[in-house]
């Protein structure tokens, strides 16, 4: 066996009282893809930011290339060959793709930019990992993807050697994720090593050699990566999870609570037209820049429309009133937790009275003691987990956050429910959780509405499935007889073959 | 505040920490604690009552603005034109009385008024006219000191007599006082328990979120400033009254020391936070560190470089703090 290029070595980190990482090892081998798989808060990001120089271990040892060595800073890290390509792009959007590339290292002539090196260098950067892109065109102009293909080449140029990926495919869609793995297979004969993050199992056969499972700052096992889903899913959350996607429709859907005809919105979608009925889960499917999440804020009125209209129970909707669209019992949990469905820094009680506070406010003052019952009892129906409800959320997990967004709905008897994307950045626990509060909503004669990227999550969590393709409704399948394949092909099916080479990877 | 002595045995933890953690909260006011003992052991006529009453008329006008300010900047706003609306609301109310001969009680009408339909011209031009608040705001300040100096013609008009009982005693107490106590009660009335405050910390705290759960963000924005140039109507009564006239360059740079009031007192420019008591307790501080340096004989021009490095260092502090907070 190759020696390992780092190695964590029985490393330990706390944070005062709380132990975070307990004695944990991990080998990043050359050509190899370490994969660290576990729960939100299992420790995954501490580990990275070890070995990044971000935090230092407070028990164990790093080894580089054999030898202990101290990581104090992200240079350090850095100038051993760790480079990091996070969530969040760490690119200047303005500048140009190859001074991005260079950026800290311009070389200079006389005090000046040195252009004709800078292109030099970085076109070479761009060549080792077969990516063509103008070197002259700003980075903020290039998809998502290409922009963390830009990053990769940045970090490569600067001789990185262990290439730490953290969620790179989060923000991805299919196509552009296999851009990206097949870069990762060239650096992998390029004997780089690399760890990778995601929350999305099957990935992790793609392109994985082994995983390390972390659990509550644990080491579990070390596994190979062909392991099969369920297996690896019982490391991880510590048991067995029966049905990852326990569906329960009702036997006879009631009648319709929500219609749409003809919605159109220049630039965004076109003639979009489909009901939703009392105990039903309707799924929108399709790519990335289909215009799902488009459609699902014009029904809630967050967003105007120029045509068709928005019917709850055959009472038509105003367009643009979000008041008017929960007033008739929609709520909407929006794709964005963060920035758009949580006041991060106020306390778990004031995020789930939101948007019910005004309703039980008795001559405009705020009903505080009511306040403070409702979210008792709702935060402790739904199982959410925290120190009180005077925390604030931000310290929260991603997954009891997106209860307390959904928990906000129920205080306001929500009816119809809008969902965009609910489970994303949310554990496997914590999902099955939310996918029995969507079947409670249906149980209770509510409907729901629900965008999901996840293929498997849009087939098995819903019961009819609609997908767009490039703004409008291509198809509907019935959810448990359709499959991916079926699901794909309408997908695409709007889409001209010239829009898709164009728009591959650039859709932002 | 989860990490803080937990190796302190549990009794001592229990009162060594949280008295740790409340100095922590409260730094503003440790502050003013601290500078009080230090200046009434400089000079023992620091604490006595003539001068404690001197601080709160001195703090008065600044209080009232910054409580006025603080709305705004609860919504993650902030609104430069506050010194200039009240000089404008002072100077249109005299203008009625000298020139129009309206009754006294319709005087101070006038005076709250005006302030309140340019603070209302602000927050429509930002929540419907979608200027950022510091470029609407901005204008309003320059718009309202030219008006006031239209209207003046550049110079002082008396005031009605019920606008001068603002700058008075009644029954031995300042009024300047009693309306800075009326104008933190109400904003804190305001901010902690109706519906229109806790829509305010909403919007400032993530306004998509507000927006996204029903909260009507622009009324809500409207409001926030109509409240604001209310209370700047209402400082530029008290600074009137005190002076019996009103004066075309009233309230020059007060905006300034609103805003440091409300930052002092702990708000976030980020929004979402801030209160009335650390407002309070803002404008206090402002006050006393001028006073402390009046009565020690520090020169003016050295006073702003003292006020300068308390902002920096208060705001610092809440940094420092949030920072090992979380």
């Amino acid at each position: 066996m190759t020696a390992p290029l780092l190695r964590l070595d029985h490393v330990t980190k706390t944070f005062g009282p709380v132990t975070v990482i307990d004695d944990v090892s991990v080998d990043v081998l050359p050509g190899r893809v370490q994969v660290l798989l576990g729960e939100n808060g299992a420790g995954k990001s501490t580990l990275i930011k070890m070995m990044s120089g971000i935090y230092q271990p407070d028990g164990g040892r790093i080894l580089i290339d054999g030898n202990e060595t101290h990581l104090p800073t992200v240079k350090a890290a850095e100038a051993h060959g760790v480079a990091t390509i996070h969530q969040e792009l760490n690119l200047v959007p303005q500048l140009s793709v190859a001074e991005n590339i260079m950026l800290g290292r311009t070389p200079q002539k006389l005090g000046l930019v040195d252009r004709s090196s800078l292109r030099r260098h970085a076109s070479a950067a761009l060549e080792r990992i077969g990516l063509r892109v103008p070197l002259d065109r700003p980075v903020g102009t290039l998809g998502v993807a290409k922009q963390q293909l830009v990053e990769i080449a940045k970090a490569l140029s600067q001789q990185a050697r262990i290439l730490i990926l953290d969620e790179p495919t989060a923000a991805l869609t299919g196509t552009e994720i296999d851009q990206l793995f097949s870069v990762v297979e060239d650096l992998r004969a390029d004997q780089v090593g690399m760890v990778f993050i995601s929350h999305h199992l099957d990935e992790i056969a793609r392109i994985g050699d082994t995983v390390t499972v972390l659990r509550d700052g644990q080491f579990v096992q070390e596994v190979p990566a062909d392991t099969p889903e369920n297996e690896l899913i019982r490391l991880m959350v510590g048991r067995d999870i029966e049905d990852q996607f326990p569906r329960r429709a009702p036997e006879q859907p009631g009648d319709v609570l929500l219609s749409v005809e003809g919605l159109s919105s220049e630039g965004h979608f076109e003639d979009v037209s489909f009901e939703v009925r009392a105990g039903e889960v309707l799924g929108i499917a399709g790519l990335v820049g289909a215009g799902r999440t488009e459609v699902l804020r014009a029904v809630f009125g967050a967003d105007r429309y120029d045509r068709g209209t928005v019917a709850v129970a055959g009472d038509q909707l105003p367009p643009g009133d979000v008041g008017a669209a929960i007033e008739a019992g929609l709520g909407l949990v929006p794709e964005d937790r963060k920035a758009q469905g949580l006041v991060l820094e106020h306390s778990v009680q004031d995020n789930t009275g939101l948007a019910t506070f005004r309703r039980h406010a008795r001559a405009g003052l705020v009903d505080r003691a009511g306040e403070k019952r409702r979210a008792d009892d709702v935060t402790s129906r739904l199982n959410v987990r925290m120190a009180g409800l005077g925390q604030p959320i931000r310290n929260l997990s991603g997954g009891n956050q997106q209860k307390v967004v959904f928990g906000r709905w129920v205080l306001a008897d929500t009816r119809i429910l809008l969902l965009d994307e609910p489970t994303r950045g949310v554990d496997v626990g914590a999902k099955v959780e939310i996918y029995e509060l969507i079947n409670a909503i249906t149980d209770n004669g509510g409907a729901v509405l629900m965008v999901s990227s996840e293929l498997p999550e849009a087939l098995g969590m819903s019961d009819r499935l609609l997908v767009m393709s490039a703004g409008r409704a291509t198809g509907v399948l019935e959810s448990n007889t359709a499959s991916e394949d079926d699901v794909m092909a309408l997908a695409v099916s709007n889409i001209e073959p010239a829009q898709t080479i164009s728009s591959e990877g650039e859709a932002a | 505040m989860t990490a803080t002595a937990q190796t302190t045995s549990p009794t001592r933890r229990s009162t060594l920490s949280k008295v740790g953690h409340w100095a922590m909260n409260n730094g503003a006011l440790v502050g003013l604690i601290l500078l009080c003992i230090g200046l009434f052991i400089a000079t023992p006529a620091f604490l006595t009552i003539p001068n404690i009453i001197n601080i709160g008329i001195q703090a008065a006008v600044v209080a009232i603005l910054a409580f006025g300010m603080t709305f705004v900047i609860v919504t993650a706003g902030i609104d430069l034109s506050v010194g200039s609306v009240a000089a404008l609301g002072a100077m249109v109310s005299a203008y009625s009385f000298a020139s129009l001969n309206l009754p006294g009680i319709l005087t101070v009408v006038v005076g709250l008024g005006v302030g309140m339909l340019a603070g209302s011209i602000s927050g429509l031009a930002i929540a419907y006219g979608k200027l950022p608040a510091f470029i609407a705001t901005l204008a309003m300040m320059s718009i309202a000191r030219g008006l006031t100096l239209v209207v003046s013609n550049g110079t002082p008009i008396d005031t009605s007599d019920t606008v001068n009982i603002f700058g008075s005693r009644v029954a031995g107490i300042p009024v300047p006082i009693f309306a800075m106590v009326l104008a933190g009660v109400v904003c804190w009335f305001i901010l902690s328990r109706t519906v229109l405050g806790r829509s305010m910390y909403a919007v400032g705290g993530n306004i998509e979120a507000a927006r996204l759960s029903g909260i009507p963000v622009k009324r809500v924005l409207v409001w926030v400033y109509a409240l604001s140039g209310l209370f700047a109507g209402l400082a530029g009564l008290v600074l009137a009254g005190r002076l019996r006239s009103a004066g075309p360059q009233a309230g020059s740079g007060y905006e300034l020391d609103a805003i440091a009031a409300v930052v002092i007192g702990g708000a976030s420019l980020a929004g979402g936070s801030g209160r009335a008591t650390g407002t309070l307790i803002g404008a206090i501080l402002l006050a006393v560190i001028r006073n402390g340096l009046n009565i020690l004989n520090v020169s003016s021009f050295w006073q702003q470089v003292v006020i300068g490095c308390v902002i920096a260092l208060a705001v610092g502090f809440d940094v420092f703090r949030r920072k090992t907070d979380s």
